[in-house]
């Protein structure tokens, strides 16, 4: 095989991985990326969203459909998440950072026990035709397995910068990441923003759950891998940046495609934090941390 | 005050009566007691998926006592869980030998849990039975472990052997290694290596890959350029999955006959519904499958019994993997108590140390280290699956015993033809 062609291969699946990675870290861009709050659990309520997705299937559903009718009643689960998290720290003055970690990996292991309980530690995965076929354009070959929840990312981040920059709800949700006095001088409950801001992250989280599962089983342990990355996403965008998650996903991705083809795939996972610890020595800010 | 022979002879008699009733009552509640075995399970945790020995254990104890017990005691198990926890288990076992006071011991399951309790066993000079655990006593070379799996003399390295074996009688000249960066993995990968070179075999790739690789498109587009004959991945559950998934999407090439070997996760009942027809040609260890060469006493029985339990436990509703060697485990026990009469470990060991026992997993010996003197690790390829539906892996012909010889069901269909 040409050098060519897997470059291009390289290219396009590192391409697609990313933009999976954006998916997951896109729940934490607006936790932690805006709202400041370090929400390590987020990994854990995608793989609970994967689970949910798997269900569903098992009923014949579309393992994307169903993430779009489940974010409803994630929605409403992250609202009633913030709601626990305000009144058991933020109001009582503890909403440090060092506490909130510690209540967060709290929750982590919450969701995962309560997987094995409810679900045992198999894995799952769902059923769709599309896996184990492939797209072939030239001599690039894709598996649909990573392009199909590929696509989806695209569509979630527009219509997410469209929230922020287009409605009110999305304004004021800026806002409170920025200044949070002003804008309850302006009239609105910062705390309802910020439980709104915290329901639209867990309705992420499902549709990240669905990517997940659609590319590979999952089983209650799997946010622990995922973890190291979401967080080098969110913090190489630049804290706040949605668009920018999505161009430093797709570097992390097509870096450690690269990596995995021409060097060796071992060095794979260090390629993230290689590229994150680069890039802070440079730009702290992360790569569009100014723009916000 | 006087006291006089016979009176003297009385309060003798008294006085040693006394001082031996303790004895004699402790020696008469024991033989009234049940014999006790522990072991601790991963019930929760990322083993969990290993809970069903448990079953195993509870069958073979349930038959031991429908036959009279042992030694005319009843038996019973004492089981904790372990969490999956290596922390946990020396305290476990520590309360197991110390406070529960048990008469025998079987071992964690695996390796990395059963390496915590082994110097607690040798130190103690107590019996253990090691539960699918590999290579678990070559450093301590203690004279009371039992191996219940049939990994094998030398298993670190020569677990996969049979592999490499069917490579070689089947004339293949190009090798690929690939192996997950863990230290089963790796062991058996440099063992397969060392055994290749050995024989001629051209390395042409060996490639080490992290577990939490989900797309193997890159290691597949190098694979293809490679040409390799044969492949051995040592793989685990979820990049099992995606190897499997990779092969369909990407391909691997036309050269490759033999592709499997060491892939954790195609012997469980929830992968092997995953993956269906997706498997087909691949040759993969196992250590029991439905085929006519493995007719052991008592093995067809045993299975009808545990998928009943198993179904209503929500756990492996196959169970070739670990079940039948935790019951396996048992009849080694049993046997080596009715053969010598007694609970005395010294004796115990010794007898199995000499003598072959017959279970439901066929007949085993023992070396002096206590593992298997053969090694019965089935080679065997996936063939005819079709479609997702699990009953058709309890038919014979879809797991074909390509090695070890004396087992072997059929003969290796090319990779490509197989799948085909």
């Amino acid at each position: 095989m040409m050098l060519i062609d897997l470059a291009a291969n390289a290219l396009a699946s590192g391409a697609a991985l990313g933009s999976i990675y954006a998916l997951l870290a896109m729940g934490l861009a607006i936790t932690f990326g805006l709202l400041h709050v370090p929400n390590v659990a987020h990994p854990a309520i995608v793989v609970a969203g994967a689970y949910a997705v798997a269900l569903a299937n098992g009923y014949g559903a579309d393992p994307l459909l169903a993430a779009l009718l489940l974010t409803v009643p994630f929605y409403v689960l992250g609202l009633g998440f913030y709601t626990f998290y305000s009144r058991a720290f933020e109001l009582r003055g503890r909403g440090n950072s060092l506490q909130s970690l510690t209540l967060f990996f709290g929750v982590a292991l919450v969701i995962e026990i309560g997987l094995v309980i409810a679900f045992g530690t198999d894995l799952r995965s769902v059923s769709v035709p599309y896996v184990g076929q492939s797209l072939s354009v030239g001599f690039v070959t894709l598996p649909y397995r990573f392009l199909v929840p590929a696509l989806v990312t695209p569509a979630v981040i527009l219509a997410l910068w469209l929230y922020l920059t287009r409605t009110h709800g999305g304004l004021a949700l800026r806002a409170v990441a920025h200044d949070e006095r002003a804008l309850s001088i302006s009239g609105i409950d910062p705390s309802s923003v910020k439980r709104h801001a915290f329901g639209l992250a867990t309705a992420l989280a499902v549709l990240a759950g669905a990517a997940l599962i659609i590319t590979g089983p999952v089983d209650p342990f799997t946010d622990r891998s995922l973890l190291g990355r979401v967080f080098a996403v969110v913090v190489l965008a630049g804290l706040g940046s949605i668009p920018g998650t999505l161009v430093a996903a797709v570097l992390i991705g097509v870096a450690e495609a690269f990596v995995t083809t021409f060097v060796s795939p071992s060095w794979a996972p260090g390629v993230a934090f290689a590229i994150l610890l680069g890039t802070l020595g440079l730009r702290p800010s992360g790569l569009f941390g100014a723009s916000r | 005050m006087k006291i006089n022979r016979r009176e003297f002879a009385v309060l003798g008699a008294g006085v040693s009566a006394g001082l031996a009733m303790p004895a004699i009552w402790t020696g008469a509640r024991a033989q009234g007691q049940p014999i006790r075995v522990g072991c601790s399970v991963s019930l929760t945790g990322a083993l969990a998926s290993t809970k069903n020995s448990l079953i195993g254990y509870e069958l073979w104890r349930d038959d031991v006592n429908a036959a009279g017990g042992l030694l005319g005691r009843k038996v019973e198990l004492v089981v904790y869980d372990d969490q999956s926890s290596p922390a946990a288990v020396p305290g476990i076992y520590s309360k197991l030998v110390d406070v529960d006071k048990v008469d025998l011991l079987f071992s964690p399951y695996g390796a990395n849990l059963t390496a915590t309790v082994m110097p607690l066993a040798k130190q103690r000079d107590r019996i253990i039975i090691g539960i699918l655990t590999l290579a678990s006593n070559d450093r301590l070379k203690h004279d009371k472990f039992f191996q219940a799996a049939p990994w094998g003399p030398n298993g670190a390295e020569d677990w996969a052997r049979g592999f490499f074996d069917l490579a070689i009688a089947n004339k293949l000249q190009r090798i690929a290694i690939i192996a997950a960066d863990t230290e089963f993995s790796k062991t058996a990968a440099a063992g397969g290596k060392r055994v290749s070179e050995a024989a001629g075999l051209k390395v042409v790739m060996n490639q080490v890959y992290p577990p939490t690789l989900n797309d193997f498109s890159a290691i597949l587009r190098n694979l293809k350029a490679a040409e390799p004959e044969a492949v051995f991945l040592c793989s685990y559950p979820p990049d099992s999955t995606a190897m499997v998934r990779g092969l369909s999407e990407i391909g691997v090439g036309e050269s490759v006959k033999l592709f499997g070997g060491g892939m954790v996760g195609p012997q469980y009942a929830s992968l092997l519904q995953t993956l269906g027809p997706a498997l087909n040609g691949i040759v993969n260890f196992h250590l029991y499958v439905p085929e006519p060469t493995l007719k052991f006493q008592g093995i067809e029985g045993f299975l009808t019994r545990y998928q009943a339990i198993a179904k209503e436990r929500q756990v492996d509703p196959l169970g070739f993997y670990i079940p039948p060697f935790c019951y396996a485990a048992g009849q080694m026990l049993s046997e080596a108590v009715k053969a010598t009469g007694t609970l005395e470990e010294a004796k115990l060991a010794q007898w199995l140390h000499g003598n072959p026992v017959e279970t439901i997993v066929g007949k085993i010996a023992f070396n002096e280290l206590g593992d298997w003197t053969e090694r019965r690790v089935l080679m065997a390829q996936f063939r005819n699956i079709a479609g997702n539906d699990l009953e058709q892996f309890r038919q014979a012909g879809k797991q074909v015993v390509l090695d070890p010889p004396a087992l072997k069901s059929g003969d290796l269909v090319p990779f490509a033809k197989a799948r085909a």
